[in-house]
Order: C-alpha cells, then structure tokens, then sequence
C-alpha cells in the first residue's frame, strides 16, 4: 500500500480529468485504470453558469479520492488563494501545488512554489508540490514541511517521458523514505514501467491518457505498466553489461569434431 | 454597486455576497469565493457585506491535470 500523507492507497496512478473526448470516456478511463486519486481545477464560473456543478457531481459519482490543484497559477498569492478555495469545495486538505514560473515548458517556479508550500504546510494543508528533479529545491519543499514530492519527469503535456534518468535515480536515492510521485511528461505506458522500474511510487498521467486514441483502454496499459514497473523494482532488475555473456552453460557442451 | 466580477466591471443590485451570488443566479454548493484576494467561506456569505468595486472571484470545479 502507498501511504500519502494520512491516507492509503493499493493503486499507484493518480489521474488528470482533463482534455478528454466528453466525461463518458473520462469515467471509463477512470474505471479501467483503478485508480483512487483524481486531480481537479477550479475555474471562473459564468454568470448563471451550471458547468462547474455537472462536473462537480460526475466527481461525486466517481468514488475516487480528489486532489485539487493550483494549475495555471503564477504567483504564489494566486496557488495559496486558490488552494483555500479548493479547500472550500473539496473538503479536503490535499492540494497539488502548482506555481508555473515559464511561459513555453510550464516549469515551475521553485522558489515561489517553496514558499508557497511553507505558507499552505503551516495553515494545514497537505501539499503535493509538482517540482523539477533539482535535489536542492526538494529538500527545501522538505523544510517547509512538504511529506510528499512529485518531479516532472518532462514537460506538461510533451509526452517525452524520462528525459534524464540520471537525476531521476538520484532523486530517488537521495529521498528512500519519502512517496515520490512522477508529475509530468508521460507519454507512454513504457516511460510509465521505467519510472517506476527506478523505484518511484507512483505516477500522475493526464494527456497520455485523455490524447490518446482510445483513452480508457490505455489507462488500464498504464496502469498495468506501473504494477509491472513496481514489481520489477523490487525484484532488482539485471544490470546492462558491455559485453557478452552466454546464458546457456558451456561445460557439458558437445564438441563434434 | 459596481463589483468587478470574476474579471468584469458590473453593476448589481446586492449589499452582502450571498445577496450577490443570488442576483447573479450563481446557486450550489460547489461555488467557491473570494473577495479582494481573501477567501471568504460558503457559511460566511451572508454576513459578508460588499464595498463600492470589490473585486470578487467565483470560482467553481473544473476538469484539470
């Protein structure tokens, strides 16, 4: 079981509900990938406007824990009042905390986002801040009292998926005891089983799965993907070598001559 | 009053916030909002009365990643 903060879950997807062809598919997509947790915005409502509730209640329908988030927000005033109105929906102290500090990769602001994360932590919220791999930011997202991580693995959006193992493995190394969540950059079910095939907990797909041609057959691919990943991590998967080895035994072997 | 609503100069009719979401036709229980950059919670909308150019902001659940 993963343990977020208070709460345990068996799955290890988190899933965006945005961008898919229309809620019927996002509620199958929901269903085939067993996931738990769904991440939610909050946006203006038109005058007299209705959608917000529509949504609101497949949600409900849903059976799955919400995660709000601060998307789209650029400074840190605007993710903190934001959270406290999702709070105010939600019913919930979960926040996935976003502050977006580049117009062209939405790469997050770290230092605002830092000091977010110190000002949500400190009036009771349970932040999941969405980070790049920097170790520096991570442990300072620690400081302010953050108990899980969630680094993009690319860009939002880009499909790319791990863009540099390297620093992903050393973010895995340097924090063994805290749920580390990849947020961001996704493409595949493959780039999935390799994130966690690193050791991560768990991974938080929107656009892979709402894009993709038949989006609720493969987030049940993804969520195969990630248990064959998690499986793998902990069975110690061979090393690469340079050269050859012959897995079949050489003594024994026939010399016909 | 003119209130700038969600982004937008307008002029209503409404002393408390409650009264405003109200003239607006904005009803459930799904709304969330602020005024001047505070939050202000569902159960206190009643009670908050409204000011010549409050900027309001209402918000409510929207699909997101």
């Amino acid at each position: 079981m993963l343990k977020l903060y208070d709460v345990e879950v068996r799955s290890r997807l988190l899933l965006g509900t945005a961008r898919y062809p229309s809620p019927a598919i996002l509620a199958e997509s929901v269903r085939r990938s067993k996931t738990e947790i769904v991440t939610v915005s909050l946006r203006r409502e038109a005058v007299g406007g209705k959608a917000g509730g529509a949504f609101f209640d497949l949600i409900g329908e849903l059976g799955v824990r919400v995660l709000p988030n601060t998307a789209g927000c650029h400074s840190v005033q605007e993710a903190v009042l934001t959270a406290k109105m999702a709070r105010d929906v939600f019913r919930t102290d979960w926040i996935k905390l976003e502050v977006i500090g580049h117009h062209d990769t939405l790469q997050p602001d770290v230092f605002g986002l830092v000091e977010a994360a110190r000002i949500l932590n400190g009036e009771g919220f349970q932040v999941f801040p969405y980070t790049t791999d920097d170790l520096v930011v991570a442990e300072r997202l620690l400081e302010a009292g953050c108990r899980v991580l969630m680094p993009w693995c690319a860009p939002i959006g880009s499909a790319q998926g791990p863009l540099n193992p390297m620093a992903l493995r050393a973010f895995r190394a340097h924090f063994p005891d805290v749920p580390l969540i990849i947020d961001a950059g996704i493409g595949r079910p493959s780039h999935a089983a390799a994130v966690m095939e690193y050791g991560y907990d768990a991974v938080l797909l929107n656009t892979a799965v709402a894009g993709a041609g038949d989006p609720a057959t493969i987030a049940e691919a993804f969520a195969l993907a990630i248990e064959a990943g998690r499986l793998a991590h902990g069975a110690v998967p061979l090393e690469p070598r340079d050269i050859a080895v012959p897995s079949t035994p050489v003594i024994g072997k026939a010399v016909f001559t | 009053m003119t209130f700038i609503i969600n982004g937008e100069e307008q002029e209503v009719a409404a002393t408390t916030l409650a009264d405003l979401l109200l003239a607006l036709d904005y009803e459930g229980g799904w709304l969330a909002t602020a005024v001047n950059g505070e939050l202000v919670h569902r159960e206190d909308r009643a009670d908050f009365r409204l000011g010549e150019r409050d900027r309001i902001e209402i918000l409510s659940p929207m699909q997101g990643g």
